[in-house]
């Protein structure tokens, strides 16, 4: 019943996010509401539901205030812009202005950061680095003109507030018409909800090794190891299941706020072709995204357009977003699937043709696991099994998103006899070596082509950075006139993680500095073996991914591969503080953070 | 306490973006259509620079004139990754900054907002983001000991609070027979720093519960060997001159998620006879033991076990001399839990 009632509302479009807005709670506009305990993740409170209004204009009110949810009927702590999770969605027109009023209804101080937003520095809401942060009871007016379009977010960057739910999506539409035309235009934002206090979790990611990870190896597994792989596992101490630190059960991956079994649906009618802009808003999780029986045309990457690329499946990591057109065809309804990367669970929303038309849900595939191309072992042995597929897979060698480094463990066949997982020695002399530090790559090479754990061995067509081209030409194509060469590093068992082997705790006064107008290649290596979404505040990169300077995409997240390095281009035109740092809450907490100095153009700071 | 809203009326709404009407320029921008490849030339990879010669592939066979397949095919099966053939020119060697990037601590946002607003909040991203403390403590033995029909008991408690690298540590070990005195019991407190990355260093001191009051000079180091054997290994020198060590590691197997088999080995060593604690030069005493635990939840998990210990040499016949058996059996039933 209240699927049919939703679906008809879906149906009528605008009609019903007006609606939607207007059912935001009292608490939400304004009084008082307090979980108690000093907490900003109290679970008393009022129930906050899933789903988001919509709001635009020039001046938008925005309250942040806690309570709990309840998703599939688990009851965890909550943290809601404007009374819902996600928060309501922020839709602007390129070329406006906008004043958002921000007003904290919790007891801790919070923030809003605008995420792939070009705004003036003090603007950018991290507290700490561009702002004070908003003190309980207080409003903050942010104030900024709209110097771009496409799909965007924004959250919290106080504490771990984000994991409890403060997040929303941010549409800004283009002032010249849309390059790519569709019917519909839909949001599927995801994210993750655990019923734990994220203080907790980041406790336990400290103190209790694997805490949070239930497809550990084990006697019983079904992992395609040999007795002597789970060995030199066990022998280097490097788990290799820990592919995203935290799974399900611990998280129930959310659509739009709901879980797999709370029916989002978006309606379409057979031949519609339908935008869908796709937000990775989650804490701590990548997703892998398909649409079974449906391919998908990407034509934005972090609210950059580019060049539309046919695809099957992309993966989507934590604050990312992709903007996809999908034409459904003549089935009654198809899955929309945000597998999380280690296969513990998904995200789903169904595209209906009817209200309630349900497709079948795929099964979860088997979890990914870690090969030793995943420590940047490259030459040698493990070249061969890591490249198995391309080799001598005559069969599947036109099988897309093949190739990389083999899923099937690989290092099988070669013992860790000579080689050391830690030779400190290929580090620059600018890298701090300490216990912080538990293992250095080996070779690590640029994975620009490799689609991402769990997705380098299937059998349809899988995104890639090197597929991205920039739909319009870069303005500055300039050669770089240096390299920036930075260390993605970390010790699992102590749960650090930083830049260069020193947290932002030891750094928080030494920033990343960068000339005026300085055009400069930043080169990250992954000496961990974690992918690692690396975000930096307040402008776009390019990826240097094989396109020609004016076509590399820009971007303002970039997954650095487990072992591997990877490249980006920058231009340092937006004076001030920036956050650079891991868009994994618990690795940015852990550590795995830098402040950007970008001088002004007087030489002013 | 709980406000009932109106969910259904906002459920699913977020989806409901109206559709675009078609004001975008029309057609013969349908998405599918062969692009022209954007990559005008890209060379095979040059030899030397691939590190995978040998490999036949080129890096990017761009078949521009597949009309169908578009540049999906062409980008994906070298979906592989590590060419670094074709990437736009730049820079190899990492250079400093220019001057004009200028120096000294970020300080951009004191200018707008004033330093003395901004103190907090930077003292706060500093304190939270890497070098924070947590508190630990976990009973990994806790547990009844039957052996020979008389019943005993036995803690193993081990405690630290501080950050990644830094920390102070807490340890207490101790077992009797019910009904009697404590035969053992001792606390450590030790600060213990990190040393590489999967060890410890540790120093402190030593308590003597029970027997001759006895205070110990420690150093261990304690951590995360290879094949995952968590090891503890500590000197003591008492107050008195002597000196003893002690060795113990652990290994967890996981039988399933929850289901978990964990071998035990203890070595206690002296390097003279201690009379008054009962034990000789050299080997003192060593058990072996097997514990079988079920994580109820992860931080809590009743077991049962076996376990063997022996006196040797000089403290075996101490052992005798007590009237004990200076090798027992223990069967043990208890509980391992941590926060």
């Amino acid at each position: 019943m209240e699927i049919e009632h939703l679906s008809r509302r879906t149906l009528l479009g605008g009609v019903c996010t007006g609606a939607a807005f207007a059912a935001v709670p009292s608490w939400a506009q304004g009084h008082s509401i307090h979980g108690g305990h000093g907490s900003s993740h109290g679970r008393g409170g009022p129930r906050i539901p899933a789903g988001f209004g919509e709001l635009s204009g020039e001046v938008i009110d925005l309250t942040v205030g806690s309570g709990h949810r309840i998703v599939e009927g688990r009851r965890g702590p909550g943290i809601a812009v404007n009374g819902s999770v996600p928060g309501p969605l922020i839709r602007l027109r390129e070329g406006q202005n906008v004043k958002l009023n921000v007003t904290n209804n919790l007891n801790a101080d919070t923030s809003i950061h605008w995420h792939g937003l070009l705004v003036p520095f003090q603007m950018d809401g991290v507290p700490g680095i561009s702002f004070p942060g908003i003190r309980p009871r207080q409003t903050f007016t942010y104030e900024f003109p709209i110097r771009q379009s496409g799909t965007y977010w924004y959250h919290s960057h106080s504490g771990l507030q984000e994991q409890s739910g403060h997040y929303g999506p941010l549409i800004i539409d283009p002032a010249d018409p849309e390059p790519v035309e569709y019917d519909r235009d839909y949001i599927l934002l995801l994210s993750d909800f655990t019923v734990l206090d994220p203080h907790f979790i980041m406790s336990r990611l400290r103190t209790g090794e694997g805490y949070f990870n239930r497809q550990l190896s084990s006697w019983t597994d079904n992992y395609p190891m040999s007795g002597e792989e789970r060995r030199m596992w066990a022998e280097m101490r490097m788990p290799a299941t820990d592919i995203m630190d935290i799974g399900a059960p611990t998280y129930t991956f959310l659509a739009n706020g709901r879980g797999p079994k709370e029916g989002l649906e978006y309606l379409f009618r057979q031949g519609e072709r339908i935008r869908l802009r796709v937000i990775n808003g989650s804490a701590q999780s990548f997703f892998n995204v398909r649409i079974p029986g449906l391919p998908m045309t990407i034509i934005a990457a972090d609210g950059q357009k580019v060049r539309p690329v046919e695809v099957d499946e992309f993966q989507i990591g934590t604050a990312e977003t992709y903007d996809v057109v999908v034409t459904p065809g003549k089935a009654d309804a198809y899955a929309i699937v945000g597998e999380s990367m280690d296969r513990s669970g998904m995200a789903l929303a169904m595209l209906a043709s009817l209200p309630g038309a349900r497709a079948s849900v795929p099964p979860l595939r088997d979890p990914p696991l870690l090969t030793m191309a995943d420590m940047g072992m490259n030459h040698g042995p493990a070249e061969e099994g890591g490249h198995g597929g391309m080799d001598h897979g005559s069969t599947d060698h036109e099988a897309m998103g093949h190739g990389a480094d083999a899923e099937a463990p690989a290092a099988a066949s070669h013992s860790m006899d000579g080689m050391s997982m830690r030779d400190t020695s290929l580090l620059p002399p600018d890298v701090e070596i300490g216990p912080g530090v538990d293992m250095v790559s080996m070779t690590p090479v640029d994975k620009m082509g490799d689609p991402g754990l769990g997705l380098r061995d299937v059998k349809h067509r899988v995104l890639n950075y090197r597929m991205l081209a920039a739909l319009e030409a870069n303005r500055d194509t300039r050669e770089p006139s240096r390299l920036l060469e930075l260390h993605l590093t970390g010790n699992m068992e102590r749960y650090m993680w930083s830049f260069d082997g020193r947290m932002y705790s030891a750094v928080s006064d030494l920033p990343i500095r960068f000339a005026w107008n300085e055009r400069v290649r930043v080169k990250l290596v992954n000496n961990t073996m974690m992918a690692h979404p690396i975000h930096l505040h307040g402008m776009f990169f390019e990826l240097v991914n094989g396109k020609n300077a004016d076509q590399q995409p820009r971007k303002n997240v970039v997954i650095v591969q487990p072992g591997a390095s990877a490249q980006f281009d920058l231009t340092a035109n937006e004076p001030g503080d920036w956050a650079f740092h891991c868009h994994l809450i618990y690795h940015m907490h852990g550590g795995m953070m830098q402040t950007v100095t970008v001088v002004g153009p007087g030489g002013e700071k | 306490m709980t406000v009932r809203v109106s969910i259904i009326s906002v459920a699913l709404l977020g989806a409901a973006l109206i559709a675009t009407p078609a004001d975008a320029q029309h057609a013969g921008h349908s998405i599918p259509a062969p692009m022209p490849n954007p990559v005008p030339s890209r060379a095979p990879a040059p030899p030397t620079a691939d590190p995978h010669a040998g490999h036949t592939m080129p890096a990017d066979p761009a078949p521009t004139a597949d009309p169908m397949a578009g540049m999906d095919h062409s980008q994906m099966d070298h979906g592989s990754a590590e060419d670094t053939t074709s990437i736009s020119p730049g820079p190899t060697m990492e250079t400093p900054p220019p001057p004009e990037a200028g120096s000294g601590p970020p300080r951009a946002a004191d200018i707008i907002w004033g330093a003395d607003a901004m103190r907090a909040s930077r003292q706060d991203l500093q304190r939270t983001h890497g070098e924070f403390n947590v508190f630990w403590l976990q009973g990994d033995r806790f547990e009844t000991q039957i052996r020979n029909g008389r019943e005993g008991y036995l803690w193993d408690l081990q405690s630290y609070y501080g950050g990644p690298t830094s920390r102070f540590w807490f340890k207490s070990e101790g077992e009797g027979s019910f009904g009697e005195r404590i035969e053992d019991a001792e606390v450590q407190a030790l600060y213990s720093r990190a040393i590489a990355p999967f060890w410890d260093l540790q120093a402190g001191v030593r308590q003597d519960l029970t027997g001759p009051s006895t205070t110990h000079a420690v150093i261990g180091v304690q951590g995360l060997a290879p094949y995952l054997f968590e090891v503890d290994a500590a000197v003591f020198v008492s107050h008195r001159g002597d000196v003893t060590a002690h060795v113990d590691a652990e290994l967890d197997q996981r039988i399933t998620q929850s289901l978990i088999l964990q071998p035990r080995a203890e070595i206690n060593l002296a390097a003279q006879d201690v009379p008054r604690l009962g034990m000789g030069a050299g080997i003192d005493k060593v058990e072996l033991g097997v514990r079988l635990r079920y994580e109820i939840i992860r931080e809590f998990a009743p077991y049962i076990g076996i376990e063997q210990s022996w006196h040797v040499g000089g403290s075996a016949d101490y052992a005798r001399v007590r009237g004990e058996d200076p090798s027992a059996t223990n069967y043990v039933v208890g509980i391992r839990f941590w926060f």
